[in-house]
């Protein structure tokens, strides 16, 4: 149990220093960023106290905002999808999930690649309708989604393989 | 009453979840609106120290570019305490009685943004170097934002680059003056509004801070006119102005302190003391 807490501050930790640090400084082609922090939302044990895990996902969000200075932007998307997290493993892991015995280290690829998806575009969407906060620009959202989206999704999917704990 | 206590209980992840949210959308629409007090930033003991720390390794990597910029900037004061040497001394033999308006503060960037549509910096000088809000901050090359919070030790800086900041400006040439405003696309780019249609301005026309609010003195260079449309009614230009700054290199600035700003703000509205 304990060494569940500790992997998990860690990761805030690291994951937290590494976004504000490098990866927000990166606007590839003028302003496409890839926010990989959310990870510690979607890989935060299946089996948790919701009420934990949604105030754990505001404080991953406020600290952010103190960051980067963008109010509350990033605290709002990251505990909508805390909330929407149950749902989203339910329709991509099914039986798994019931039965509370998923791995993220042993899912198939494909799984994965769905679950990481939905939750990675509807934070971005969330996270930049509030940034812009201008109906008028829906397009500049829109567009904006789409690309930093790819980047979160590649650089997650690569983070997830490279630090993958051996599996006997 | 038992009934309510159950709804709570049953529901408890769902209402703390729209908590939360409601407490975020909050801190977002502070954060949009001009200068409320926003309870979070990243001028504070926190994020202002790990940015420091941050900033004192890639200093390095720009060492040369910030030299070549600031012996260039010596080099133009140079020329222009020269020039001036030989005028002011018949009249100003008593040195005392010559106070200055201005007050020059030199502060590094710590945290530079330029890519939002609410752009922030963040820089090393705060309260304990008396820099308070709505301060003018400059680079050796231009206007670069007004401070908005401060804490001990940091301030952050609205920058010019955030479609909030609003800043008088004009036309070095004809005089007449209009707001700059950014409408967040390139940050190469921002936006001269409101100026009367009989100015006529020319592709290349200098574009400098009006003093006519208290916060930057007449004359800092801005940018220069990139093109111009008329708006719709035909009244004003619209004018895109590119500016002098790189706003994705810049390292030393300085803060401008108006020490006659209470006495100008008290004249224009007396009703606020």
């Amino acid at each position: 149990m304990n060494s569940v807490i500790s992997s998990n501050a860690i990761r805030f930790i690291v994951l937290v220093l590494s976004q504000i640090l490098v990866l927000s400084h990166i606007n590839f082609l003028g302003y496409i960023n890839p926010y990989i922090y959310i990870l510690f939302i979607l890989l935060f044990p299946v089996k948790n106290n919701r009420m934990v895990f949604l105030l754990l996902s505001f404080l991953l969000g406020i600290t952010l905002d103190m960051f980067l200075d963008s109010g509350g932007m990033h605290a709002a998307a990251c505990v909508t999808i805390a909330f929407i997290r149950p749902a989203v493993l339910k329709f991509c892991f099914g039986a798994a999930y019931e039965h509370q015995t998923i791995k993220f280290n042993q899912i198939e690829f494909g799984a994965k690649l769905t679950y990481l998806s939905i939750l990675t575009v509807l934070h971005h969407l969330i996270l930049f309708l509030l940034e812009v906060f201008n109906f008028s620009q829906i397009i500049l959202v829109l567009q904006k989604t789409l690309f930093s989206s790819i980047f979160t999704i590649i650089l997650s999917v690569l983070v997830t393989t490279i630090f993958r704990r051996k599996t006997k | 009453m038992q009934q309510i206590i159950n709804f709570i209980l049953r529901n408890k992840s769902f209402l703390l979840y729209i908590l939360l949210f409601f407490i975020s959308i909050v801190f977002t629409i502070q954060n949009h609106s001009y200068q409320k007090s926003k309870f979070v930033n990243s001028a504070n003991f926190l994020s202002g120290g790990i940015y420091t720390k941050a900033n004192n390794i890639s200093q390095y990597f720009g060492l040369k570019e910030q030299n070549n910029l600031l012996q260039e900037e010596n080099n133009q004061l140079k020329s222009a305490l020269y020039n001036l040497e030989g005028k002011t001394k018949t009249s100003f033999l008593d040195s005392l009685s010559f106070t200055s308006i201005y007050n020059f503060t030199p502060a590094i960037v710590i945290k530079n943004n330029y890519t939002l549509s609410t752009n922030i910096l963040l820089i090393d000088k705060g309260k304990r170097d008396s820099i308070k809000q709505d301060f003018g901050v400059i680079t050796s090359k231009g206007i670069l934002g007004i401070i908005d919070k401060t804490s001990t030790k940091y301030a952050t800086v609205l920058s010019i680059l955030n479609t909030k900041s609003k800043i008088s400006a004009q036309l070095k040439r004809t005089n007449d003056f209009g707001t700059l405003k950014w409408n967040g696309k390139t940050p190469e780019l921002v936006q001269l509004v409101d100026i009367p249609s009989k100015a006529k301005p020319i592709q290349g026309d200098t574009i400098i801070t009006s003093g006519r609010s208290a916060i930057f003195p007449k004359g800092i260079p801005i940018g220069i006119v990139k093109d111009f449309k008329l708006d719709a009614a035909e009244d004003f230009y619209e004018i895109n102005v590119a500016l002098f700054n790189d706003m994705t290199t810049i390292e030393h600035v300085y803060v401008i302190e108006n020490k006659d700003t209470k006495e100008i703000n008290n004249l224009l509205n007396p009703a606020d003391e």
